[in-house]
């Protein structure tokens, strides 16, 4: 998903929502300005293709960021839809103190990191693997398989979940079968974040593997030949040939990933939580979800969702700088 | 990229064939215990739906059924709150696939004219969307301030472009020869003529692979439906089977005016669960390879 490494400035410098057509800059100059008026005059046609786009783009992304006042103003139900009056810091001074709000966080770095480190390297050991099976069908119906869960809907996956560790599902079958007590696993705290990481691996593990079987066969094999005649191993093959072919891609694949960490799976968590799981599985963006939207208290809620934005945004541009100056890849 | 080669300076030889072909056997079996771990979850959902409850309940149905009988189906597929739900996802599907595609062919179109003055502008204000987004909260208030609720706009209008199909279908566009767009404008073609004629035409594959895109996460999305509506009789499928799983476990946050189906059987919620990822189910040895070639076009340089 290197798609976006393109050669556009960094978007954290744009000015949001200024069309091209009314490029106020542009009065400074008026050869700048007579080139917009070209550019405007030649290509009218093209730009009236991205009015609707834009709208979208401005209505339902670039409006919602700056509706985040209301995370520094007052808001009450019914009231004006942007809060009452200016509140500064006092819900962000709120959550802070909040010790829900930490464990939460807690929580979200918890799975957060559990999430990355093993749904990380899976893709790319499975796609190892894979790249060595010299059977055409077998392969295939590998890949084929490991592809499926992909394409499931969160909720079907919940279903199944909740289906195989209830105290009657196979977990518990083959618990018993070795003489085991059942567990009741979807009401143990300490048991929610292995259920969510092994699901979330069956889920990606398979789709994670396209990018990195295409990234396999653009590898020179001259270089295999090359490192063949030196009396390089297999293992030497791999490591100093295959896994330095794939790096860019696997950097990428990080960036973005550390990129949706705070967001981990919002909609799975909750849809597998319960109140008797809060402990371990309560993440940042649930915890808003139920305080905002079930409870009603917007102005806080946004706060968090704010301060869970900014961090997301700082993770990935920190990331992608430390990239691009170690490892030379970057997303733009 | 490929700039370390293999340097070893101790003669160690190539590994003798006998020990790659014990890592091939190995490989083998990891693959297939892989296979079989993936395959388990459906065999055990699908075993659960032609069981009888009864020794669903009793823990003894894990991957073929017991107590094999067809009345389940017949029970959930004469619900017609079910029907009410699938007949509701599919035309969610249908318009939101139908509007996404618009948007997004149009806006892909333009961001992969690489002369276009302002082109690095508006194509930084949708990547830039990607790593930053307002948030729950906000996104509720003006969903909910346009007057959305409880209509099918809410599912629709707020998920028109995704960026990474948009990103998808602009490195398709610019791969194009730009030839052809050229020779139809000596022929005094204008820009919309040329993109409906001569660009969408020769881009059939790259559509056809939005389209599926687009339907799939449209007919397995439910949070948008479960956040803005409110009535029973407008819900996808998904959210009929979300309440249908929360009402399962015990105690959730059973705070929604929806939870209808609090004891439901547990061949009940695996005939929903099995009923509701069917039609993917079906037609994806049909498309798996559409979604593959889409994913390796997104990784093209865009």
């Amino acid at each position: 998903m290197s798609t976006s490494r393109t050669a556009d400035p960094p978007p954290d410098t744009l000015s949001v929502g200024v069309k091209p057509e009314r490029d106020g800059r542009s009065r400074r100059s008026r050869p700048h300005r007579r080139t917009w008026r070209r550019a405007l005059r030649r290509d009218w046609q093209l730009y009236s293709l991205a009015i609707l786009p834009l709208l979208f783009f401005a209505i339902f992304r670039y409006l919602p960021m700056l509706g985040n006042v209301i995370a520094f103003r007052r808001y009450q139900a019914g009231g004006a839809l942007l809060g009452e009056y200016w509140v500064g810091l006092h819900y962000f001074k709120l959550f802070w103190s909040d010790p829900t709000f930490w464990q939460v966080f807690t929580n979200t770095l918890i799975i957060g990191g559990l999430t990355l480190l093993f749904c990380f390297p899976a893709p790319i050991i499975l796609a190892l693997l894979l790249n060595e099976v010299r059977v055409r069908w077998m392969k295939r119906a590998v890949q084929t398989i490991s592809y499926m869960p992909h394409f499931l809907s969160i909720v079907v996956v919940a279903g199944i979940v909740l289906d195989m560790v209830a105290l009657d599902g196979v977990v518990n079958q083959a618990l018993k079968a070795v003489g085991q007590d059942t567990v009741a696993f979807i009401q143990e705290p300490g048991w929610f974040r292995t259920i969510y990481v092994s699901s979330e691996m069956w889920q990606t593990v398979g789709w994670g593997t396209i990018l990195y079987l295409a990234a396999l066969t653009t590898i020179d094999q001259n270089l295999y030949e090359a490192a063949r005649v030196d009396g390089a191993s297999r293992w030497r093959q791999t490591w100093h040939v295959t896994l330095p072919g794939i790096r860019p891609t696997m950097v990428t694949l990080l960036i973005l990933n550390i990129g949706s960490f705070m967001a981990v799976g919002f909609e799975k968590v909750l849809l597998l939580y319960n109140p008797l799981t809060y402990s371990t599985a309560d993440v940042i963006s649930t915890y808003l979800y139920r305080v905002g939207v079930q409870g009603g208290s917007f102005s806080y809620a946004a706060a968090i969702g704010l301060f869970e934005a900014v961090i997301g945004l700082t993770l990935v541009l920190s990331a992608n700088a430390i990239s691009r100056r170690t490892v030379g890849t970057s997303l733009w | 990229m490929v700039s370390v080669v293999a340097k070893t300076s101790r003669p160690r030889g190539i590994r003798p064939t006998r020990g790659y072909r014990v890592f091939q056997a190995v490989n083998g079996v990891v693959l297939t215990v892989i296979v079989v771990v993936t395959l388990i979850p459906f065999a055990n959902i699908i075993a659960r739906s032609f069981s009888a409850e009864g020794p669903i309940r009793a823990g003894e149905v894990s991957l073929w059924p017991k107590g094999f009988n067809l009345t389940t189906y017949g029970r959930v597929m004469t619900d017609s709150l079910f029907w009410t739900n699938y007949r509701n996802t599919v035309v969610y599907t249908v318009v939101a696939t139908a509007i996404a595609m618009v948007m997004t062919t149009c806006y892909a179109y333009v961001l992969s004219k690489k002369h276009l003055k302002g082109r690095g502008v508006l194509v930084g204000i949708a990547v830039f969307t990607m790593f930053f987004n307002g948030g729950l909260i906000p996104n509720y208030v003006l969903v909910n301030s346009l007057g959305m609720r409880n209509t099918i706009w809410a599912i629709v209008v707020p998920n028109a472009i995704n960026v990474f199909n948009l990103l998808v279908m602009k490195a398709f566009f610019e791969s194009l020869p730009t030839e052809l767009e050229e020779a139809a404008a000596v022929d005094g073609m204008n820009t919309y003529r040329t993109f409906l004629w001569i660009v969408l035409p020769l881009s059939k594959a790259v559509l056809a692979t939005m389209v599926l895109f687009y339907a799939v996460s449209f007919w397995n999305s439910w949070f948008s439906a479960f956040l803005y509506m409110d009535r029973q009789d407008l819900f996808p499928v998904t959210v009929y089977l979300r309440n249908m799983i929360v009402g399962a476990t015990t105690g959730s946050d059973n705070s929604s005016s929806s939870d209808f189906a609090l004891q439901v059987g547990a061949n009940i919620r695996a005939v929903t669960v099995v009923l509701t990822a069917l039609p993917i189910m079906l037609i994806y040895p049909f498309i798996q390879r559409y979604f593959v070639s889409g994913v390796m076009l997104g990784s093209v340089k865009g």
